[in-house]
């Protein structure tokens, strides 16, 4: 990135700093206004959810009002697209009253950020982003009890503007932060009695702004983990097992070692190739010769739901009300219903990557992350070494979606790093990403319900395997309802043939899909349309409102499905942000072929940021959500991966996209929440429903592809 | 065995004694340090690794350094004059046309490729010509318009 370029300030731009412990750092960082917190202050309670169990007390700072003026926040969390590096520093500029342009973002660097679980769950905004404005209005007011001093007024008569305070009914006495924080060498803990700013004096956030990492990322300048190379990096490439669950037989690496320059590194089950460039070392990995014991399983994404079925755990009541047999003699109309999703992919663009370099009893590692502060202690256990030595640094990254928790690559590169004793960098192919990727799981609902004979919900029973609880509990008016959940993608079940994990919106998408299903086919078995039936039996003003706002902007009306139209909605809570989607969608029904032609989202997540960013997350949402709904299924074959690129597994492409338009519905009086993931899990129960409109076939299995909507076009 | 090769990169004459069997990404990313072309597949089904070879698009993934010899190569890095931007690389500003970032050099440069060869692409063109383009955060709307504006910029000022 470009010294010049005041937006490049990801962490990466500051190799001169080395490695430094915190406090040596934040020595260096010198003069200027610092708001730290310690683990154990209530505010860094709530960003972080850590408790204290008697660690040394540690500190990290907030952000820092440097002699310059400029601000500089520091957090824990990543950017991988999803807009905090921009919606972040709205939020302090307007807060300390400073125009957006001084505000730098240092993110993802574990030596310099204040500790963090991870990037996930659409939590950065909610809770880092508050936290980042209570520190920022603490820093305020030391900027303006020191200018009280500096312009000897009473405090109450000073504002703020552009980073200059002023005495109201004297435009003369006037002093900028800049001046304010020179020669200061202030740091302040985050006690949490400053007041923030109400929303309606908000100037910066809410006003739709464009990204500042956009130049960086035109460029190529944007520094992503494989673009770091530190002197005397080595490439490395790891022999793999061909399938899930195989054992290494016997190895011969002697034609790789006959390449000039590549070492060969043979630690255990760990053999990799090591050279200067990536393309020689997987050349050299080709002339390993291997021989693997392949594990006989004979579970393949053919037969992986009876497997599912046959293999779940004991179930676990997430939510229940009522009673089900009462509620089942009141419904005069009873519907059963089961429904079915396939294993799906990240794919990421920028697969796993990560450089680890040791020198002496400290360890450097840069990483595609979304996890730093996880992969920090995990390299720390790996090499005996301090936590404190450890620095995990994250430059952008390439994509996440819930895929890059787990750190496995960073693992594999300190483990070389030790080993070569040379900085190694670990990037995966794609039939590696393809491979060990934690994928959305494959899961199956259950789910019973009834209508009594005014068309009202009486009952509600439903039972999800494996694809994990949230957004599992009903959000329509049910007397009597009982949510069951069985496994999920937290718990790395045997069940599966690989590993599992979040992926954008985990659980809901699934979740979704199964109970907006369910409502389109009792609204159509009441022969109401879907939008009067949903409403009947919402109670929820935020979800009638939501739907409210994504009809009106639809503009078409609904029917009693299937009218042959093709338009289906789908709403859903997830986790305080309301979704109502609507589409209209083409079906060929000779080849089972789906087009989605419009999909209108109306989203209520309170607060918004940046509304420009909002729109943008939104639209990738919807986009993104397409894959899934139609086309995104990993194939396998007991341990085999049968889709190892982008040829055979199909992801949305520019020829499918939508007519899109999104609806940001104003809700003053809450606080923000999350942008990142709600709008992809209508997406599969909204295609569906669609589906049934225009053909009068329900498809209950995604992805719905063209041969499983030819055979609900057949059973129709 | 080596040899030497001689081509234009970004307007400048280079000279490189590598395997010709190499491919152009990894020549570009590592002996010659241009970070900005991308991985993403190694097939050539991404888009992510998109150059421009003698004012065409090329998979740099699937390119040997040898099929490059004595040609103009063109890469993100080359795309700026000093501080201003190309009207593609602001357009794709202007209209918040990326995410993760990873794909847009690609994006940019398969773009220009087809600006190139037809200066005012139909809606349908410019879809079919980035279809094989992926962008994992599906920014595709965004992408579009970028390169719509882009084409009219260009075309009124004639670069």
């Amino acid at each position: 990135m470009s010294k010049k370029d005041p937006t490049a300030t990801a962490s990466v731009m500051r190799p001169e700093i080395g490695l430094l412990d915190r406090r040596r750092f934040l020595q260096l960082l010198g003069g200027g206004v610092t708001v730290l917190f310690t683990v154990g202050d209530p505010l860094a309670l709530a960003q972080t959810g850590r408790r204290q169990q008697g660690e040394p007390e540690d500190f990290n700072a907030f952000l820092r009002i440097g002699e310059d003026g400029r601000v500089t926040c520091f957090s824990g969390k990543i950017e991988m697209g999803q807009g905090i590096y921009t919606s972040l520093a709205q939020m302090a500029a307007d807060e300390l009253g400073v125009p957006l342009s001084s505000v730098d973002m240092v993110m993802g660097d574990t030596d310099l950020c204040p500790w963090d679980g991870g990037t996930f769950g659409s939590r950065s905004t909610r809770e880092y982003g508050l936290a980042l404005r209570q520190a920022a209005a603490e820093a305020k007011a030391v900027l303006l009890e020191l200018a009280a001093e500096r312009l000897a007024v009473s405090l109450d008569t000073l504002s703020v503007r552009d980073g200059v305070v002023v005495s109201r009914g004297n435009a003369a006495r006037r002093v900028s932060y800049a001046e304010l924080a020179r020669g200061q060498k202030i740091q302040r803990r985050l006690s949490g009695t400053a007041t923030v700013k109400p929303r309606n004096r908000h100037t910066v956030s809410g006003q739709p702004t464009a990204r500042a990492d956009s130049r960086v990322k035109v460029t190529g300048e944007a520094q992503f983990t494989g673009d770091i190379r530190p002197a005397g990096m080595l490439c490395a490439k790891i022999l793999r097992p061909p399938t899930h669950g195989a054992t290494l037989n016997h190895v011969d690496i002697s034609g790789a070692e006959r390449i000039e320059g590549v070492r060969v590194i043979e630690d255990g089950d760990l053999i990799a190739v090591l050279h200067e460039h990536p393309d020689v070392a997987e050349k050299a990995l080709r002339k390993v010769r291997a021989d693997f014991d392949n594990p006989r399983t004979r579970v393949d994404n053919s037969n992986i739901f009876d497997h599912l079925l046959a293999s779940a755990p004991e179930p676990e009541l997430v939510t229940e009300q009522g009673n089900l047999n009462r509620g089942r003699r009141l419904a005069v109309n009873a519907f059963e219903s089961r429904y079915y999703n396939h294993y799906v992919a990240h794919a990421p663009i920028e697969p796993h990557t990560a450089v680890a370099q040791i020198e002496g009893n400290k360890a450097t590692i840069w990483a595609s992350t979304q996890t730093p502060f996880r992969a920090r202690d995990a390299v720390a256990s790996l090499l005996g070494l301090p936590t404190e030595n450890v620095r995990v640094i994250t430059p952008f990254v390439g994509g996440g979606f819930g895929g890059k928790g787990r750190n496995q690559q960073v693992m594999e590169a300190a483990r070389l790093a030790r080993l070569a004793r040379r900085p190694v960098q670990i990037a995966w192919s794609r039939e590696e990403e393809f491979f060990f990727d934690s994928f959305r799981p494959a899961a199956v609902v259950e789910l019973r319900s009834g209508l009594d004979g005014d068309n009202r919900i009486t009952f509600w029973d439903y039972d999800v395997r494996f694809a994990g609880r949230r957004s599992s509990e009903p959000i329509y008016e049910i007397p009597h309802y009982r949510v069951l959940s069985r496994g999920s993608w937290r718990e790395g079940s045997e069940a599966h043939p690989f590993k599992v994990g979040a992926w954008r919106a985990p659980a809901s998408n699934t979740n979704v899909f199964a109970m907006e299903s369910q409502v389109d086919i009792m609204a159509a078995a009441a022969g109401v349309n879907p939008l009067e039936f949903r409403l009947a039996n919402l109670t929820d003003e935020r979800m009638r409102r939501v739907l409210g706002a994504a009809a009106e902007s639809f503009g078409r009306a609904f029917a009693p499905a299937p009218s042959g139209r093709g338009y289906g909605i789908a709403c859903t809570n997830y986790q305080g942000t309301y979704v109502a989607t609507m589409a209209k969608v083409l079906v060929n029904k000779r080849v089972g072929q789906v087009r989605v032609e419009r999909v209108v989202c109306a989203q209520d997540m309170g607060e918004v940021i940046n509304p420009k960013g909002a729109q943008q997350q939104i639209e990738g949402c919807i986009t993104m959500g397409l894959g899934y709904a139609l086309s995104e299924e990993l194939r396998f074959k007991g341990g085999e991966i049968l889709d190892q690129n982008f040829d055979t597994y199909q992801l949305p492409r520019f020829s499918w996209l939508p007519r899109i338009r999104t609806v940001l519905v104003d809700n003053p009086d809450l606080g923000p929440q999350g942008c990142g993931e709600p709008a992809i899990t209508p997406m599969g129960a909204v295609v569906a429903n669609a589906v049934f409109d225009a053909v009068g076939a329900r498809v209950y299995e995604l992805p719905m592809t063209p041969e499983r909507v030819k055979a609900a076009v057949r059973r129709s | 065995m080596e040899r030497t090769f001689h081509f234009q990169l970004n307007g400048r004459s280079t000279v490189l004694t590598v395997e010709p069997d190499r491919q152009l990404l990894w020549v570009l990313r590592t002996d010659l340090a241009l970070t900005g072309t991308k991985y993403g597949c190694g097939e050539s089904h991404c888009g992510a690794c998109t150059v421009l070879v003698n004012e065409k698009p090329v998979r740099s993934c699937q390119t040997p350094i040898r099929a490059v010899d004595g040609k103009e190569v063109v890469t993100i890095e080359g795309l700026a004059r000093g501080d201003t931007l190309h009207p593609l690389q602001q357009a794709f500003v202007d209209n918040d046309a990326l995410q993760c970032g990873y794909c847009t050099p690609g994006m940019i440069l398969g773009a220009y490729g087809l600006l190139l060869a037809t200066p005012n692409p139909t809606l349908d063109e410019i879809v079919a010509h980035m279809d094989s383009h992926l962008c994992r955060c599906a920014g595709y709307r965004r992408i579009l318009a970028a390169i719509e504006s882009a084409s009219q910029i260009m075309g009124e000022s004639g670069s």
